[in-house]
């Protein structure tokens, strides 16, 4: 088996008397998506952002460890380091940034790489046109590939749904990173949508070497893609395995439909 | 609903407004004379004022509804002016002409104009300022005449004490300004939306009040006086020249904002602002550093109040804390949000329209609040962007790039 790129222990994270999530430990393996599933409210969401730092966890230990490079701890780091490490996420509730263009989405994408300044900015001197001219172009080809470029100069907001969903992709994919955290890409979209998507992920995934962690609803999109599947309820994990032992689990049976099944 | 029905509606409105208002307006008791005077002239003009305001009120609403949004209709005059402009050459030659007007128009003009443009210019600075951290960076910030009044009392204090002069106080006070935007903002912008507002009004009042206090270094309400106008090279001018001299320097220290301006906002760092001000959570995520940020803006917003208040204390050589109160940090937010937020351009015809007009339109000075309200609920109705709003950069992406 692959090496680990992320390893979680026992994670906690608790809200009052809440246990959102409770004792989970997971691992992601290098170039394999990972789906997480689980009925509404089971914590997943809640999970993710213990992850990319919008939380700071009660306890255990999340271990980002990129991909020939030494282990980091991650708790407690604030969202933009977890994304300097090569960690991109999307939103479930699309957060693009609506008065920009399209172009303009991907290439806040690409901060976390470069570093002009507030002097760099003002003097406008030839090393930092030649970065912004790069980011331009890097952003464009990441338009490119999500077959985005016909709305390049489009406001995010007057985007189709569909394309919305993809840009937030695309924004990640900006970041450069090796771990891609996707919150529920394919809700909303329609089955054609859904399909075309699980076709595009399977495209970044070997054409920037990625590593996907994956929360979705959409068990059409969870069986087609993912190599290894693990399910929440009520902030546990109640399974682990492969999409078709878990789909036959009769534990998940019980959490997804009730009792009586 | 139709055009009858709407006029029905509003004729009902302005009843209704003439009954509630009548003891008020039209009956007016003089206590001393025992006397009742009856202004009926005032029920027809409560009346119509409201006919018309909620007839235009209505009328926008049922667009609203139908999904039309408001646009100003494109006069024959505006088509002409566009296709005049497109004609090669012409914006060079309007540039070109403008620039000659400009720097002109203290030669041509008297004194008293010259200084009133001066201090619209000195509010420009202010907008643009300003209108970095609202305009980009979406915080809103209602005590930026404390980083004026900062700029302006570091000149001020500095010359009484150590003689320093205007172009050596120039950079002082904005670097005195940008220390005390990075003190405040340490605190403040850990802060978001409403009670970020709230709490730099009260560092605003805040500091306010410090200067009126602290005698011993700012003479307190009374101010600081003999604050020296700039000098060229050791050279002074008499009072004409200096008026004069003054407005140049406020021409090039806005047209050097602008230029920063603009190349701040389509740099990384300002891309990093807007998107900051579209939506925090996912900027964050997006890897920028959301504190870094929030301070730079700051900081660099309150350095350009900081050289705005040392042109202030240079123009009118006198400053006392009255100069920078909340008042002030309203009207230069009024600047902003009439002009367009975001928009050079438009916060430049915000500063013009705001100084100027009111200076001019002396004789409604008592009303001057009344319609600085109507029309800023006016521009949120029908032009919620500003009069000039803000366009993101379209950036031209051809196969050339690849091939370089």
């Amino acid at each position: 088996m692959s090496s680990k790129v992320l390893e979680i222990k026992n994670l906690l994270m608790q809200f009052g008397g809440l246990k959102a999530v409770n004792d989970v430990s997971l691992d992601i393996h290098e170039s394999q998506i990972t789906a997480l599933i689980g009925p509404n409210g089971a914590g997943k969401t809640t999970f993710f952002n213990c992850l990319t730092g919008v939380y700071t966890p009660t306890s255990g230990d999340i271990n980002i460890i990129p991909p020939g490079k030494k282990l980091i701890r991650a708790n407690g780091l604030k969202p933009n380091k977890i994304t300097e490490i090569g960690l991109a996420r999307t939103f479930q509730n699309i957060r693009l940034f609506q008065n920009m263009t399209v172009l303009e989405n991907v290439m806040i994408g690409r901060h976390a790489v470069t570093n002009a300044g507030v002097l760099g900015a003002i003097f406008n001197g030839k090393k930092t046109k030649e970065e912004e001219k790069k980011i331009i172009h890097d952003s464009h080809e990441i338009l490119k590939v999500m077959n985005l470029e016909k709305f390049a100069n489009e406001f995010a907001s007057n985007l189709p749904y569909g394309a919305q969903r993809l840009l937030e992709i695309a924004r990640a994919l900006a970041t450069d990173p090796f771990l891609l955290l996707l919150d529920e890409p394919a809700a909303g979209m329609n089955p054609q949508e859904t399909i075309e998507l699980i076709g595009t992920i399977e495209k970044l995934k070997h054409e920037f070497n990625l590593s996907i962690l994956l929360i979705e609803h959409d068990m059409h999109l969870v069986m087609n893609l993912s190599d290894m599947c693990y399910v929440m309820d009520y902030g546990r994990l109640i399974a682990k395995g492969t999409p078709e032992e878990t789909a036959n689990n009769p534990t998940v049976i019980k959490a997804y439909l009730g009792e009586d099944f | 609903m139709n055009r009858l029905e709407i006029l029905k509606k509003s004729l009902i409105n302005a009843i209704l407004g003439i009954l509630l208002t009548f003891p008020i307006t039209v009956i007016k008791v003089n206590t001393i004379e025992k006397e009742i005077t009856w202004r009926w002239y005032m029920l027809a003009l409560v009346g119509s004022v409201i006919f018309v305001i909620s007839y235009l009120w209505i009328r926008q609403q049922e667009r609203q509804k139908a999904g039309i949004t408001f646009k100003f209709k494109e006069s024959k005059l505006g088509i002409k002016y566009h296709s005049l402009m497109d004609k090669p050459g012409v914006t060079k030659r309007v540039l070109i002409f403008s620039t000659i007007l400009i720097i002109a128009l203290p030669f041509i003009t008297s004194p008293y104009t010259t200084s009133i443009f001066t201090t619209a210019l000195i509010y420009i600075i202010l907008g643009l300022g300003l209108n970095i951290v609202v305009g980009l960076g979406g915080l809103l910030n209602l005590g930026y005449a404390a980083f004026f009044g900062v700029g302006a009392y570091t000149f001020a204090i500095l010359n009484q004490n150590f003689g320093i002069g205007f172009w050596l106080a120039l950079p002082l006070g904005g670097l005195a300004s940008a220390l005390f935007g990075a003190i405040v903002g340490l605190p403040v912008l850990r802060l978001k939306g409403d009670y970020l507002a709230i709490v730099t009004l009260g560092f605003g009042e805040m500091t306010r009040i410090v200067t009126e206090n602290f005698g011993a270094l700012t003479n307190g309400p009374s101010g600081i006086a003999n604050i020296p106008k700039p000098t060229l090279f050791g050279h002074t001018f008499g009072y004409f020249g200096s008026t004069r001299f003054v407005y140049l320097i406020a021409v090039a220290l806005v047209v050097l904002i602008i230029f920063i301006v603009w190349r701040m906002e389509n740099s990384r760092i300002g891309r990093s602002w807007v998107a900051m001000r579209e939506d925090d959570i996912a900027c964050e995520a997006m890897g920028v550093d959301l504190t870094k940020a929030k301070m730079t803006l700051f900081i660099i917003s309150a350095s350009i109040a900081g050289i705005a208040g040392v042109l202030f204390a240079a123009k009118t050589t006198f400053i006392n804390p009255q100069s920078f109160t909340v008042w002030e940090s309203i009207m230069i937010l009024c600047i902003v949000v009439l002009g367009g937020k975001g928009s050079v351009r438009g916060v430049i015809l915000g500063g013009l329209i705001l100084i100027l007009l009111p200076e001019y339109l002396r004789a409604f000075q008592q009303y001057r609040m009344l319609i600085f309200g109507f029309l800023l609920i006016v521009m949120m109705v029908f032009r919620p962007g500003g009069i000039i709003q803000n366009v993101r950069k379209i950036y031209k992406i051809e196969g050339d790039l690849s091939n370089e």
